[in-house]
């Protein structure tokens, strides 16, 4: 990856704005999906032939189903409070990366179909005086391109005075390309894994339950103890759904050595299902309710079918604003679930409150050496809370850290709790064609990391979603550090939890 | 020209009531099927409607992200809504005490008007972002609004019209009774920009102020956990669950 060129890294607290590259990201695409990606979901499989008016239609639909986009697309005043908040547009200098002038893609068809001056001006091909724009191939073309340079990570909607939220319009555009036969591959495959096999790496029930089984000899083999992976358990108190990665990918299974050795210590049983082995919801990536819901709906199934008192979720971003904000709308009312206990639960929460609780203990020598920072992943930031006051999903993670290791330091106050910024692969970028993008996309928060690594020696950085994992292992290497830096919190819980004779 | 502009802000209050009110009733009845306010978020739906009010009085987001920006808009919206308090004395009889009292300061009002918007302009002209994502019509808007106020304060500070006559109009209009308006070419472009402005109002992006009060990522409380959110399109889909 010599040929990416590597925004340079300054200041955090003085960020200066890059100067506008027009056309910069222009290239930049994922591939199209195809008809076998396609059509198990249910959208056509290639560009329908009328692709103009059914997108058209399906805005109609949309406007009318989401308060959201209706509102948002009337009342923007282009103040551009939010042009330099997006990690794309401060990694890429591309004006269309800008989040008022990516809903601006969006807008101009608006105007131009469903508002009075659009169609009247635009009827007379002078629909530019109010932004309006024909629904052309190469608006489009642009759509794809630049819908998919959003991670939908809403920083832009926490700096609009009217709270609008890209992440929003892009969800939209994504479900109508999705509706003409214009999908994203990497998405479009991924949710064929999940409906096939039940989670996005299309790992069989039988090779996840070899895995478990290995991963609980090496938890013998490393603390003497029988120390169990439950799958299918049924009558289990607790079902934990999880993002894939955490099978296997490292640091991601660390974690998930640190969630079983957590229930262990606290003697709760738990078990994982083979029906809903994935916590992650890549529907919400194409913005599509009905596929989320369909995905959703596994957890209720695999809930009821192992007759479980709790569901408790894993590591992950995308997945725990589902999870928290969505779950109950989508598949609940859960009473089936323990009334004492939040539904659904957070693992961090579970974790803490342990440790609040003096349930477990932790010998923060496990940890001896490291440095900690935290990144605070964007959708557990701003679209989900933990605990039960406001802003516990900055706290919870930050003491259970803080409870672990010897030394624990924030990063730029611009960079964390609301204000942090994506890690440059999240809302279904994570794909290997789009790591230009991902690597000056990771930008921000890598100049970040690298003040506090200069000035307070940090030696590693937590983070809480399986795509923040995946993607800081790939790109930290591109800027100098070294891959293993990124750990899951529940590796340091791992690494310091005292187990066996706790009195 | 007093038969002119009888009909003219007939029409344009039509306009504006209807055209704004359909909005409304579109912002009301379109559902937000899933919950997502921005986080953190008041946990109750009085704090929720507590951060909509800072919103709207405070510009509480705006100032998270730009001050320079922050403090223009507050200069023109606070002189702007000095301006039209003030403006309520021409359509009432006797006049409220509280816009009695603010007399005084509308002539402020209107300075700090005229200064937010020029600097909102010039902004808008000279950063290299902001022009990027500016439209005609964002920059007719200014100078509409621009326009109106200079054309007010011309009448204030230079050429004086009649006022007592201007507001015997507009009580006049009130009651459904033509009353002459003066024949100043000043005053006749004053109420033909704002007669515009009305017209415009309900087509445009000034559709902000009404719409903020609707926006879910803000008017929302954070308790998807303890109450659920079901839009009715929605419920339909639950109908084939078992
Ligand atoms: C509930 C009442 C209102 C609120 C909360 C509100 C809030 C805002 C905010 C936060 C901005 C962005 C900052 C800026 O560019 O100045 C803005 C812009 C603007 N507002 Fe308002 N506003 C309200 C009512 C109005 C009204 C009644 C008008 C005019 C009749 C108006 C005209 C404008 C214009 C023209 C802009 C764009 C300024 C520019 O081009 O930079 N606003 N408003
Ligand atoms: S949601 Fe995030 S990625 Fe998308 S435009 Fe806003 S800041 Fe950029
Ligand atoms: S901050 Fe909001 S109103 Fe201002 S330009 Fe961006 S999206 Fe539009």
């Amino acid at each position: 990856m010599a040929d990416i060129e590597i925004p340079p890294m300054g200041d955090p607290g003085e960020r200066a704005i890059p100067c506008l590259k027009p056309g910069a990201m222009a290239t930049s695409k994922p591939y199209v999906a195809a008809a076998a990606h396609n059509e198990p979901l249910g959208f056509p499989g290639a560009l329908v032939p009328d692709w103009q008016e059914k997108g058209i239609a399906r805005m109609g639909e949309l406007l009318g189903k989401y308060k959201s986009l209706q509102v948002f697309m009337d009342i923007c005043v282009k103040c551009g409070a939010c042009a330099d908040k997006c990690h794309y547009f401060l990694g890429t200098g591309d004006p269309k990366n800008m989040p008022v002038a990516r809903q601006d893609l969006f807008r101009s068809v608006y105007r131009r179909y469903f508002t009075p001056a659009g169609k009247a001006l635009g009827a007379v091909g002078l629909g530019k005086l109010v932004g309006a724009r024909e629904f052309t191939k190469d608006v489009l073309d642009e759509w794809f391109n630049y819908f998919h340079q959003c991670s939908q990570c809403r920083r832009c909607s926490v700096f609009c005075p009217y709270g609008i939220d890209t992440a929003e319009v892009s969800m939209a555009a994504r479900d109508i390309m999705d509706n003409i036969g214009q999908g994203h591959k990497y998405a479009n495959e991924i949710l064929g894994k999940v409906h096939k096999i039940g989670n996005n790496l299309g790992l069989p029930g039988p090779a996840l339950i070899d895995n478990l089984e290995g991963l609980e000899e090496d938890l013998k083999d490393e603390t003497g103890l029988d120390i169990r992976m439950p799958v299918n358990q049924h009558g289990a108190e607790i079902l934990l759904v999880t993002p894939s990665a955490d099978f296997f990918a490292e640091p991601h299974v660390l974690g998930l050595m640190g969630y079983a050795k957590v229930f262990h210590a606290a003697g709760t049983s738990w078990t994982v299902s083979t029906k809903a082995t994935e916590a992650a919801n890549f529907a919400l990536f194409i913005g599509n309710y009905e596929q989320m819901r369909k995905v959703a709906m596994r957890i209720r199934e695999a809930a009821l079918e192992l007759g479980v008192k709790r569901i408790v979720f894993g590591e992950c971003g995308h997945a725990w604003r589902v999870a928290y904000s969505f779950l109950n709308t989508l598949i609940g009312p859960m009473d089936f679930l323990d009334p004492r206990y939040p539904a659904p639960q957070h693992i961090l929460e579970f974790t803490y409150d342990l440790i609040k609780r003096g349930g477990i203990k932790l010998d923060k020598s496990g940890n001896d050496g490291m440095v900690l920072t935290f990144h605070d992943s964007c959708n557990v930031a701003r679209a989900s809370r933990m605990g039960d006051f406001e802003g516990g999903q900055f706290v919870i993670p930050r003491e259970v850290i803080k409870a672990c290791v010897p030394k624990f330091v924030d990063m730029h106050p611009d960079t964390t709790h609301e204000k942090t910024f994506c890690c440059g692969g999240g809302g279904g970028l994570l794909t290997d064609e789009l790591m230009d993008l991902r690597i000056k996309g990771a930008a921000p928060r890598m100049e970040a990391l690298t003040d506090v690594a200069k000035r307070e020696g940090v030696t590693h950085m937590a983070a809480i979603c399986a795509i923040c994992k995946a993607q800081f292992t790939k790109v930290l290497p591109t800027y100098g550090f070294d891959r293993e830096m990124v750990v899951s919190v529940h590796q340091l819980v791992s690494n310091a939890i005292i187990l066996g004779n706790n009195d | 020209m007093t038969t002119f502009f009888a009909v003219l802000y007939y029409a344009a209050f039509a306009v504006l009531v209807v055209g704004v009110g359909l909005k409304i009733a579109q912002y009301a009845r379109v559902p937000a099927p899933l919950k997502i306010p921005t986080t953190p978020a008041p946990l109750t739906r009085s704090g929720a409607a507590l951060r909509v009010g800072r919103e709207v009085a405070l510009f509480e987001s705006l100032f998270k992200a730009n001050k320079p920006l922050w403090i223009f808009a507050m200069v023109f919206h606070l002189g702007l809504a000095l301006v039209l308090i003030r403006h309520l004395r021409y359509f009432q009889d006797p006049v409220w005490l509280p816009v009695a009292l603010l007399q005084p300061f509308g002539i402020y009002g209107g300075m700090a008007m005229i200064a937010g918007l020029a600097a909102l302009l010039v902004r808008r002209i000279i950063v290299q972002r902001i022009a990027y994502i500016s439209g005609p019509s964002d920059y007719a808007m200014l100078v509409l609004l621009l326009a109106i106020g200079f054309s007010g304060m011309m009448m204030k500070m230079v050429a004086h019209t009649d006022i007592i006559a201007v507001k015997a109009f507009f009580t006049g209009l009130m009651v459904f009774e033509l009353r002459p308006l003066p024949a100043d070419p000043i005053l006749g472009l004053h109420l033909l920009l704002v007669a515009v402005l009305m017209l415009v109002f309900p087509f445009s992006k000034l559709l902000h102020a009404p719409g903020i009060f609707f926006s879910p990522t803000r008017n929302q409380a954070d308790d998807p956990r303890e109450r659920r959110h079901l839009a009715p399109w929605a419920a339909d889909l639950e109908r084939e669950r078992t």
